[in-house]
């Protein structure tokens, strides 16, 4: 008995012990908005921890009574029930109160509202547009335009490899901005609406096809910031998210010359005339950046929702169709048009990677000098987004 | 309730048995029955898709689904439990309670009450059979935003076409329910002393009639953006994808109160009942009602704070929003003051009740925290609003739905249900409904958007408690099955009034409750 007993203490210490050690793991359990990093992101999240202490005052004072009430006035104690069932003046009493209380909260609310929604006097303005399932960004004073992808590997997603730190929160171009900079976001969507939010800058604006919304955000402190798209896009829209490298003003200056000199790199590609080897092999990279997430690697897309184009009609036909499909997407469904997302090189390169990849051995290619071409006549016509 | 026992009643001669005494039937205790079993199937079904939902974001990465099949389980699971299961109960109850708590013979149209009710099951039929076609059930969302609605395929148009049927269908039973509340009520039963259940129906039967027509040109515009080139919800085209919105919410925010509005009634009903005390504040729980009726017209923006507006609006929509708080904290203020002081029993129905009051007031909260704009705009789309409504449309009107059932089971059936069986589901329930959703506070506060089947890392620790309580909260249903199939069969003879405190024209007749009463009405004094 005494060993038993003995022994369950000993139980007991070691399970504490373990707790004890599994401390720091516990220390990743968040309870509260991220640490914000802005004003705007401060003001947050000092009004949402006023609202809360004002809601569990209320909640502790009313529910203290109920339960006061729940134990006490039992017909098992023999408590005999009291005949009251109005009172007037309690009664407007605890209209006013409550009404007092909000309005309490209202103000330093509105103040914020207001605050959030002045966007004038930017240093720098950036415009961010939704695409299913990335973003670009165009920075309208610096003449440089990128999209955003989202960088974690597939295997990650699928379960054949480890996750990385970063898992979902990891994209190959990241936004960049100078730290202490009043920057201006012109945000808006290509496709559907899409969410552009970045929790530890107090920013969510949704992005609406064919409208232009206006936000701001002014980071304090250099780092590395993450969010997601915050409105449901479609089938990927868990994978877009957002990233943001906040850095000093000499990093983004250079930065800035680092990412004009890439820019021309590519539109002297459109100048080029390409194998069609090498058009395959950055097709196919281009490919798995921009199609293959509902057509997928394969071809064989999606029975019933994205069609395949391995063996596809369009594939394997005329290729003036197929380069404008790809140029122009099919209205009313979820295929984009690609004229201003692409260059000529890219689209080039993707159409003769499709024409030839899986069981398509059409065996022709398209040149940029044809996307430009095309680009003249069907696109403007379509109302295809202006290309940057 | 079984077939045999209506078979032995003088009334019902000459009528079909079998199918097609449930197909023809006219009675509001049959149609009352039917709307129920109907919601506890479509509860059954929607809560399968949710289980299936938890069990993918066990842990990060793609295991179970695929982000369009889990986006269509997202999708199916709010449509179904909205409109197939919640809905339809609260109109179970309506046909059940209004004719016995006013001293109706029946319902004021007992045929278009018939057809509402088997609009419903057709309906569901279609939106559940659009897993079968090409490219599966819809995956838009719920709310059905365009454009990203305009893009999907042939199952979208079913999904408009069920809507428009559910909605006809809600339409017809208000307008029923407003009927018969208006002109069958006992001689004697002026309005301000019917039963506070009998008043948030009225109410509610008000905001459908309201709002279903609202619900029925937004996605009648859908239709035909999708189908006949029309461009409403379509910018290159001259039209507006956030006009969608607007007109949605227009009626999206008060469902949200016909969808609590009855469970305030049942609660009203049941806790002066086992308190042995009268509702405290009677006239001010009708006028609160009232105002959060009225109130609920002029908040829809709130749902759309990050959609951007002018600072004007944005503080109109939350100042609005607030104010809703006054009138339901008048209700909880009452409904405790009710308990202050009585001689109080804990049987099941009032179990739930209480818990009704504690956890839809947290819903409440964090609806408040909602309706501050900035805050809004950081957790708007988060698990943060998933917490929220399901804070109140879980423990808020799931729990005054079994509250309620508890409490007349034993007036339809004519037998007490086990109270040991009741507890277990009720404690296993009101366990399992917090770790589900008390977590998903955290999530969203932390970032974790909403709608998306597969996280980072750092959410991990919380999705996996969440799961494991959304299995404890879906398998105790299975209780409440049990016990309510255990009910119908037998157990001990239910007293005429049921219960020691209950008040009302119900709790005068006999258990079960004939299939015909107050062919002659009562008289109230």
């Amino acid at each position: 008995m005494g060993d038993a007993m003995k022994s369950m203490w000993q139980r007991a210490g070691m399970v504490g012990a373990a707790l004890a050690a599994s401390q720091p793991a516990l220390a990743e359990y968040a309870y509260n908005l991220q640490t914000p990093a802005s004003g705007v992101a401060q003001d947050v999240f000092d009004l949402h921890n006023l609202i809360m202490l004002v809601c569990l005052g209320i909640f502790v004072v009313v529910f203290g009574a109920m339960f006061y009430s729940l134990l006490k006035h039992r017909k098992s104690l023999g408590h005999k029930a009291a005949h009251f069932h109005e009172n007037t003046t309690v009664e407007i009493i605890w209209t006013v109160i409550p009404f007092v209380i909000l309005v309490g909260m209202a103000y330093p609310a509105a103040k914020v509202v207001i605050d959030m929604k002045d966007t004038s006097n930017p240093d720098m303005t950036i415009k961010i547009t939704g695409y299913q399932w990335k973003w670009g960004y165009d920075y309208l004073n610096d003449d440089i335009s990128f999209y955003s992808n989202l960088s974690t590997p597939r295997e990650q997603i699928n379960g054949t490899a480890a996750k990385g730190e970063h898992y979902l929160l990891e994209v190959d171009e990241p936004m960049v901005v100078p730290v202490g900079k009043r920057v201006r976001l012109l945000i808006t969507a290509n496709d559907v609406i899409h969410s552009w939010w970045l929790p530890a800058l107090g920013v969510k604006q949704d992005g609406i096809p064919g409208f232009i919304r206006d936000s701001w955000l002014k980071a304090d402190k250099i780092g590395t910031y993450r969010g997601q798209c915050a409105e449901l896009c479609g089938k990927d829209h868990g994978f877009m998210p957002i990233v943001v490298e906040v850095v000093s003003e000499e990093d983004y200056r250079a930065w800035v010359v680092k990412k004009k000199g890439a820019t021309q790199a590519a539109v002297a590609d459109n100048a080029k005339s390409f194998e069609i080897a090498d058009l395959v092999a950055r097709g196919e990279k281009v490919y798995q950046a921009n199609c293959a997430a509902c057509h997928q690697a394969s071809g064989m897309g999606m029975p019933g929702v994205f069609p395949a184009i391995n063996g596809s009609k369009v594939a394997t036909g005329p290729i003036a169709e197929h380069i404008n499909v790809v140029l122009n997407g099919r209205p009313g469904t979820a295929m984009a048009a690609f004229a201003g997302q692409l260059s000529d090189a890219d689209i080039a390169a993707v159409v003769t990677y499709q024409r030839n990849a899986w069981d398509n051995k059409m065996g022709d290619l398209a040149q940029p000098a044809e996307i430009a071409a095309a680009r003249g006549g069907a696109a403007s016509e379509a109302g295809a987004p202006a290309a940057q | 309730m079984s077939d045999a026992a209506h078979a032995h009643d003088d009334h019902s001669h000459g009528h079909p048995s079998g199918i097609m005494r449930w197909l023809t039937t006219t009675n509001h205790k049959d149609i009352g029955t039917m709307y129920l079993w109907f919601a506890l199937i479509m509860l059954f079904s929607a809560g399968t898709m949710a289980l299936l939902i938890r069990a993918e974001l066990f842990q990060p990465g793609l295991q179970l689904t695929n982000p369009d099949f889990f986006n269509q389980l997202t999708t199916m699971h709010g449509l179904i439990m909205i409109f197939g299961a919640i809905m339809p109960a609260f109109s179970g109850f309506a046909n059940w309670q209004v004719p016995l708590m006013i001293g109706a013979p029946d319902m004021a149209f007992p045929r278009m009450n018939n057809w509402a009710f088997w609009l419903l099951p057709v309906a569901a039929l279609m939106l559940m059979s659009s897993f079968l076609l090409p490219g599966g059930a819809v995956a838009g969302g719920w709310t059905m935003y365009p454009p990203l609605f305009i893009q999907g395929g042939i199952s979208y148009d079913l999904t408009i076409l069920a809507v428009h049927i559910m909605g006809l269908s809600s339409i017809m039973g208000s307008i029923n329910i407003v009927t018969t509340i208006l002109n069958m009520r006992a001689p004697g039963l002026t309005l301000m002393k019917m039963p506070l259940f009998v008043w948030t129906w009225l109410i509610t039967a008000y905001l459908l009639i309201a709002t279903m027509p609202v619900l029925a040109g937004a996605v009648t515009m859908l239709l035909t953006d999708r189908n006949f080139g029309t461009h409403f919800f379509n910018a290159a085209g001259g039209g507006d994808p956030v006009m969608f919105q607007h007109i949605f919410w227009f009626f999206g925010h008060p469902e949200v109160y016909i969808l609590i509005l009855p469970a305030f009634g049942i609660v009203s009903q049941i806790i002066p009942t086992f308190a042995r005390k009268p509702l405290f504040g009677y006239a001010s729980m009708v006028y609160a009602t009232a105002s959060i009726a009225i109130l609920s017209f002029t908040v829809w923006a709130h749902h759309m704070f990050a959609v951007g507006m002018p600072a004007a609006a944005q503080l109109f929509f939350m100042f609005s929003t607030m104010l809703i708080a006054v009138p339901t904290g008048v209700k909880v203020f009452n409904w405790v003051a009710t308990m202050w002081k009585g001689s109080l029993t804990f049987e099941t129905p009032m179990l739930f009740a209480i818990a009704f009051v504690c956890l839809f007031t947290i819903g409440g909260f964090s609806g408040l925290v909602l309706a501050v704009a900035p805050v809004d705009i950081q957790l708007q789309d988060t698990y943060y609003v998933v917490a929220h409504f399901h804070y109140v449309l879980v423990s808020g009107a799931l729990f005054a739905i079994f509250a309620g059932i508890y409490y007349w089971l034993p007036k339809w059936t004519g037998h007490m249900y086990s109270e040991t069986l009741g507890r277990w589901h009720f404690w296993l329930s009101v366990i399992g409904m917090n770790i589900v959703f008390f977590p998903m506070h955290f999530l969203g506060l932390a970032g974790m958007p909403r709608r998306i089947p597969d996280y980072a890392l750092q959410f991990t620790e919380f999705n996996q408690i969440a799961t494991v309580g959304a299995f404890i909260f879906g398998f105790s249903q299975l209780v409440f099955l049990v016990l309510v199939l255990k009910t119908i069969k037998g157990g001990a003879k239910a007293a005429d009034r049921v219960w020691e405190g209950a008040e009302g024209l119900e709790w005068t007749l006999p258990s079960p409750a004939p299939y015909h009463t107050f062919e002659t009405a009562p008289v109230v004094k």
